[in-house]
């Protein structure tokens, strides 16, 4: 797992709710970023007119916005498919962090696996951030510090937010989370050891 | 009872191999299915660690999202190079690790949520993952499933466990009897426009009431289906004696003696009377109309004969904005009736509305008479044993008399992955998302139910099946 700190830079405002992992990647830009990488195909529908030609008018072409590292958006942000190509949009991008008042449950737990931490703030601390990043026409800097659960606004103020502790952890030291979990392997085999009393049909799927 | 408990709680502290903290658990994971799409990276990622699978006696593997659907197909056959890779990487990986893999031409083929269940894979207090958002179809059967990543998808490969952050408990009760030509895909959309396309999020939900209670599994399968287009991972229906019937001698499912014994423990899962969960919604389910979505979100539905709402008379300018956009996107303006919009496709498929009882009621509809001319009408059906249950029954017959095409079974075009048919078209379709360009670039997806989408095929526009159905 690729380890985040803390990171300090651009957040671009992308204000919508309910942007859904097929806005985030659509399904042939994860065929395509399957050999090619998926970083090209993030918000292809919204960055590009036509294959890959750049839209002018979408936040993430523009200078400085192009460089942020730090993504602004509405409620249920990540919701729909399962998609792991959409953190790795995101990443490959550039991205390290997302900030919304809420995430789809399944890019919530792919993100940290992915190098990408959501930062849930309310929908109030996030348009402050947005409003502060827009005023200064993209020159402002925001801070996201995941050790101390932080977000800095340009301006200063700073706001608190929570991680699940397994996952800040893994992210924090940059983990590998498979092999940590192989460490309990006497404990997994108690309970399946255990369990297969009690269920046996688990085990061995279609036994009678 | 002293401390009663709901399903949800039964199956998750059976699975709890370790409390991790803060709300989190190492969970046994008892299946695993891979499709070639996602499962074909979790192949690949474990092939490159040289770990060795765990358990594959508990892993499944399907092609179903990239393969063509067109009669006559081949095993390779995709619309895009990168396919025929993931089709190899799964093929290849499941063979050489010893998964139940059933390929292109196996008969046991189809959309991994339609043959977990008809295999008898996915049962009642089962934890099963898979690569895919809709595996929250099966807890139509009891099982508690949801959707993962790739990397996940590795970890439980690797482990055959998974650490999840608990959720919220919610209950949705459907009470009352559904009226004539109003069936479980409005229930849910209805649901959904009601709660919203977040109502759900961090929530496992029990679905429960009278109108579930007295529902054969395969409608079950379709309310759980779309658990996850209001941002709740996991949706289910504790097991009863109809989900009990339904699983009975079911490829995978236990026999003889240890059929017993499960049956038995299934029967203690359902929740305890007096269980609490963190919330409860209700809906009457006798004023429930045939549902149309007229947005780019599964919750900007409304019923057949309604009318699309003004974003003008919307408070909040994020949702207002919302609006906005999503009629930009559809091609509608406010005020437009949804029954009377001109369409160009009808689309029957989806691990939504695919089964075999989805697609009598298409047929009965059909029957008999033509789709409108210039439509295009696309039958799918959910898996290869649906397609030779139809096709006994005479229902592909009536779906080609009636000017439909009849495919092979797989996820088609529900999503996009490359095969640009359905371009810059107006689609009815009995899938489960509506996003912008999720069928094909530009094209515009209104979500109903499988009658909903024959009717409207006959009469080349949204149309109300009730005034078909005698």
């Amino acid at each position: 797992m690729e380890q985040l700190v803390k990171v300090t830079g651009i957040a671009a405002p992308l204000l919508r709710i309910n942007i859904d992992t097929d806005q985030i990647i659509p399904g042939k830009e994860i065929m395509r970023g399957s050999r090619e990488g998926y970083g090209p195909g993030l918000f292809g529908y919204w960055r590009y007119i036509e294959d890959r030609t750049p839209n002018p008018d979408f936040i993430l072409n523009q200078e400085p916005w192009k460089h942020a590292t730090i993504l602004l958006a509405d409620r249920n942000f990540g919701c729909g498919s399962s998609r792991e190509p959409a953190p790795k949009s995101l990443r490959g991008f550039g991205f390290r962090a997302v900030i919304a008042p809420s995430f789809g449950g399944i890019f919530f737990n792919n993100s940290f696996r992915n190098g990408l931490l959501p930062v849930e703030l309310p929908i109030e601390q996030v348009r402050l951030i947005a409003e502060q990043m827009e005023a200064s026409r993209g020159n402002a800097r925001v801070t996201v510090d995941l050790e101390n659960q932080t977000v800095t606004a340009p301006h200063g103020e700073v706001f608190a937010f929570k991680t699940p502790a397994l996952l800040r952890r893994m992210l924090l030291e940059g983990l590998d989370e498979i092999a940590v979990t192989l460490t309990m392997g006497p404990q997994i085999e108690a309970y399946r050891g255990k369990d297969a009393a009690k269920r046996p049909w688990v085990y061995r799927p279609g036994a009678g | 009872m002293s401390n009663p408990r709901t399903f949800f709680e039964k199956v998750w502290s059976d699975h709890v191999i370790a409390d991790l903290g803060e709300n989190t658990a190492l969970l046994s994971i008892d299946r695993l299915f891979l499709h070639e799409m996602s499962g074909s990276v979790a192949v690949r990622q474990l092939e490159a660690s040289g770990r060795p699978p765990a358990h594959p006696e508990q892993v499944f593997t399907v092609i179903d999202h990239v393969i063509d659907t067109l009669p006559g197909r081949g095993d390779e056959d995709s619309a895009r190079a990168e396919g025929v890779d993931m089709i190899r990487a799964a093929r290849r990986g499941s063979r050489k690790y010893g998964f139940n893999f059933f390929d292109v031409h196996d008969r046991r083929q189809g959309i991994v949520h339609v043959i977990s269940p008809e295999l008898g894979i996915a049962l009642p207090g089962l934890t099963l993952v898979c690569g895919d958002s809709h595996t929250c179809t099966v807890g139509g059967v009891g099982a508690l499933a949801w959707g993962i990543g790739s990397t996940e998808g590795e970890h439980v490969l690797a482990t055959q466990t998974l650490p999840q952050v608990r959720p919220q408990t919610m209950r949705v009760n459907f009470e009352g009897a559904l009226p004539p030509g109003v069936y479980a895909k409005d229930m849910i959309l209805a649901l959904i426009g009601k709660i919203g396309a977040n109502g759900g999020i961090g929530c496992a939900v029990e679905f429960a009431g009278s109108a579930i209670r007295s529902m054969p599994v395969e409608g079950r399968l379709t309310i759980c289906n779309m658990a996850i287009e209001f941002s709740a991972k996991y949706g289910f229906v504790p097991p009863d004696e109809t989900t009990i019937a339904y699983l009975a001698g079911r490829e995978f499912a236990p026999k003889g003696n240890i059929w017993d014994d499960a049956v038995r423990f299934w029967r203690g899962l359902p929740s305890d009377p007096g269980a609490v969960f963190d919330k409860e919604v209700t809906i009457d389910c006798s004023v429930i109309g045939p549902q149309v979505t007229w947005g780019t979100s599964p919750q900007q539905v409304g019923t057949i004969d309604s009318r699309i709402p003004d974003p003008a008379s919307e408070p909040d300018p994020a949702i207002r904005c919302l609006l906005e956009r999503a009629l930009d996107y559809i091609q509608l303006t406010p005020g437009t009736q949804l029954a009377g919009i001109p369409i160009d496709v009808a689309y029957i498929g989806s691990c939504t509305n695919a089964r075999i009882s989805d697609l009598r009621i298409a047929a009965g509809i059909v029957k008999g008479r033509r789709i409108a001319p210039g439509i295009t009408g696309l039958c799918i059906p959910g898996s290869t044993q649906v397609k030779a249950a139809a096709e006994a029954e005479g229902l592909d017959k009536i779906f080609k008399d009636a000017g439909f095409e009849w495919h092979e079974s797989g996820c088609a075009l529900c999503g996009h992955m490359g095969n640009d048919r359905l371009e810059n078209q107006r689609v009815i379709s009995t899938t489960n998302r509506n996003f912008e360009s999720r069928q094909g670039p530009r094209t515009r997806t209104h979500l109903a139910s499988p009658a909903t989408v024959a009717a409207s095929a006959l009469a080349g526009c949204i149309a109300d099946a009730r005034k078909l159905v005698n």
